[in-house]
């Protein structure tokens, strides 16, 4: 009976390890920055040594979530930056319905490694967006690149994917 | 080796299983319960294959012919859920239910209403899962994996199919307890660890396997369930959830359930290949080892499921060496299986021609395995019918063949009467022959780049997909003379003796039971020198 009970004991302690997976997952990836995720708050602090000796390509990429009825996109696809200097990007979104909706911007980094060093001043992302019926919203995003990136990154990419959380938020 | 005879187990009848249908319903005793568990099985392996046929009936040609993409993708989902959780475990758990008492000398399992529960709850889960083909929307579509966020785009079939994973999940829970409890405690006396049959010795790893991995799949799935409808965001990324997260639980759990699916395999096999070449099995000790290595390296090494989603350099290549080192426990066994046949006096019955094929075959679906452990290579096999044919390779002439070679194994001793042979070999050359014909043109078909779980292809793999989907009809049609070789078998013939195989005496505890085995067997514990 002893060893019943030992075995059972293994078998729930292992559901509550698939549990216990959740936190430690997101504190592994904050720690490694494995998996491209950042921070949803304001980073970039204070003035960085502007490096004009090197460009870094930006590239940036929007996209929806399970078809949300925006039409979401970034001002250019591309932008070289020198690292230390803050530069601003307009996205543009247009509520596509008769409705009232709200979105959660989400955005990734590649490569995830070198995530840390884009850093936001200002983003759309830090807080839910609400879009009025067919109305179009500018949405800035200001940014610096750390000038301490490593050496080898030569271009990123900053995507950003909106999720309708229209239904989740009663307003 | 036993002072039991024949006469002292036949004043025993009026022990004898009660009467009518009931007896199935409330039996407790372990040969019922295996014979309940088999035939669940048998009846869930036609159920899993009639799905796999309308998956090769639509890609036998291009284009869409016989069902609505939507329709393909709930087949493709539940044959497998089906397979894996229908057809194999439980005939495993029904092999574990019948072998494993009598090949320890225990009078039954160590709790017998627990092992009741655990397969009356089987019926139950299935009819949850079936039920959801009935409903608005169909079954669940998104593959077995239910990786989220498709899975969550369903329909209400979530809670049906996860509610029948969480019984399923208690239910291989309970019987691996007690087959742990079961060879812990009550084993005959002199029978010791390393004196248990390799078949005892699998299933004992096996069920550590299940006891650490079936939980973390029943929170993972908790967790899809609580995402859809309770609004929590653990594999939502607007809420700050990671739907990657998921794929590591899933395959943290699905790495060590492949080994689940394989392990008992493995030893059925080294009981099987030993009786027909009439030698001992070569190194013992180290097939033991060997699975247990298996066991532990499984893991460690979920990852090499996920490549394309995107890891560090550094866990590219952890993977890909912890993949590789998998194969050396395994190739251990390959040698061993062959060096036991080694100048053997061999003899090839049906279950030998199957423990063969599977010894040849697996091998050929761990090679190709290997090649996807290169994770560079990995990216181009990914998602294509290469994988498709590596994991059934490695499951149908691996794990169903070993199930098909035990039950022509111990038939003879389950029922009393030999099975026929010249039927049995009709469906092992038939089986063989079609297996390769369905499988191996899925290799050609995925390394040019075809991509599973669609319903249609592009011309160029027509060829491949014909050839596949007429290997795919006449495995599954040959299986109707199994059941008729085993039906024949439990009506009557010719009677089998105690040993039933030329001295499989020496080979296990099973063979000094007569044949078929009293209703309460081991009643006295044997004395095992």
């Amino acid at each position: 009976m002893r060893l019943v009970r030992r075995i059972a004991f293994v078998a729930v302690a292992m559901f509550g390890f698939g549990f216990a997976m959740v936190p430690f997952y997101n504190v592994f990836c904050e720690w490694t920055g494995l998996n491209g995720k950042v921070k949803g708050e304001a980073t970039a602090t204070g003035e960085y040594r502007v490096d004009a000796s090197r460009e870094i390509t930006l590239e940036f990429i929007t996209s929806l979530n399970e078809g949300m009825p925006l039409a979401f996109r970034a001002e250019k696809s591309k932008l070289k930056v020198h690292p230390g200097q803050y530069y601003t990007v307009n996205f543009y979104a247009e509520n596509l319905t008769d409705r009232q909706l709200t979105g959660q911007a989400i955005p990734s980094i590649a490569p995830g490694l070198f995530a840390e060093y884009l850093k936001k001043a200002e983003c759309f992302c830090f807080s839910e967006q609400k879009f009025e019926p067919h109305r179009e919203r500018t949405m800035p995003v200001r940014f610096v690149v750390d000038p301490k990136i490593p050496e080898e990154v030569r271009d990123m990419t900053l995507s950003y994917t909106f999720f309708d959380i229209t239904d989740r938020k009663p307003n | 080796m036993s002072a039991v005879t024949h006469e002292d187990l036949h004043d025993h009848h009026d022990h004898g299983p009660a009467k009518g249908f009931l007896r199935w319903v409330f039996t407790t005793n372990h040969k019922d319960i295996g014979t309940l568990y088999l035939t669940t099985a048998l009846i869930m392996f036609f159920v899993g294959g009639a799905m796999s046929l309308v998956i090769r009936a639509e890609l036998f040609q291009p284009g869409l012919q016989f069902v609505d993409p939507g329709f393909f993708n709930q087949m493709t989902t539940l044959h497998a859920l089906i397979m894996v959780f229908g057809a194999v475990m439980p005939a495993f758990a029904g092999l574990a239910n019948w072998m494993i008492p009598i090949m320890i000398g225990a009078p039954d399992m160590a709790l017998p209403r627990l092992n009741n529960w655990s397969f009356w709850l089987l019926p139950f889960a299935f009819a949850l899962l079936a039920s959801t083909l009935f409903m608005d929307g169909g079954a669940p579509a998104a593959g077995w994996t239910l990786y989220p966020p498709l899975v969550l785009q369903g329909g209400n079939n979530l809670p049906f199919a996860i509610f029948s994973i969480h019984l399923l999940g208690i239910s291989s829970i309970m019987a691996a307890i007690n087959i742990i409890v079961t060879i812990f405690n009550m084993r005959a006396p002199g029978m010791t660890m390393m004196k248990l049959p390799m078949f005892v010795w699998t299933w004992l790893i096996t069920a550590f396997l299940l006891i650490l991995v079936m939980p973390v799949f029943a929170g993972a799935v908790t967790m899809l369930l609580t995402d859809k409808f309770f609004g929590t965001s653990f594999f939502n990324a607007a809420g700050g959830g990671d739907p990657v997260l998921y794929q590591h639980l899933f395959w943290f759990f699905g790495h060590p359930e492949v080994y689940i699916l394989i392990l008992p395999s493995f030893g059925v096999v080294s009981q099987i290949i030993p009786t027909f070449a009439r030698k001992p099995l070569f190194g013992y000790s180290s097939m033991v080892y060997a699975t247990a290595s298996i066991g532990l390296l499984s893991f460690v090494v979920w990852a090499h499921h996920q490549y394309t989603v995107g890891m560090p350099l550094a866990g590219e290549l952890y993977f890909t060496y912890a993949t590789m080192l998998i194969a050396v426990p395994t190739g251990v066994k390959v040698f061993n299986w062959v060096a036991t046949m080694w100048k053997g006096a061999m003899t090839f019955e049906t279950p030998m021609l199957f423990a063969i094929a599977f010894v040849v075959l697996f091998t050929f679906g761990g090679f190709t395995g290997l090649m996807m452990s290169i994770s560079p290579a990995d990216l181009q096999y990914h998602d294509t019918y290469f994988i498709v044919a590596h994991f059934h390779y490695v499951l149908v002439p691996g794990a169903v063949f070993a199930l098909i070679a035990a039950t022509y194994f111990w038939l003879p001793k389950w029922t009393g009467h030999m099975y026929d042979e010249r039927l049995g070999k009709l469906h092992f050359w038939l089986t063989a022959i079609s297996v390769n014909v369905l499988f191996f043109p899925q290799h050609f078909s995925g390394l040019a780049g075809m991509p599973r779980r669609i319903p249609d292809y592009a011309v160029q793999f027509a060829e491949f997909n014909a050839m596949s989907s007429i290997g795919a009809f006449i495995f599954g049609f040959s299986q109707l003379i199994f059941v008729y070789v085993i039906i024949k078998a439990i009506r009557g013939g010719q009677p089998a003796t105690d040993e039933v195989w030329e001295g499989a005496a020496e080979h296990g505890l099973e063979w000094q039971l007569p044949s078929p085995p009293p209703y309460h067997s081991w009643e006295v514990a044997p004395l095992v020198k």
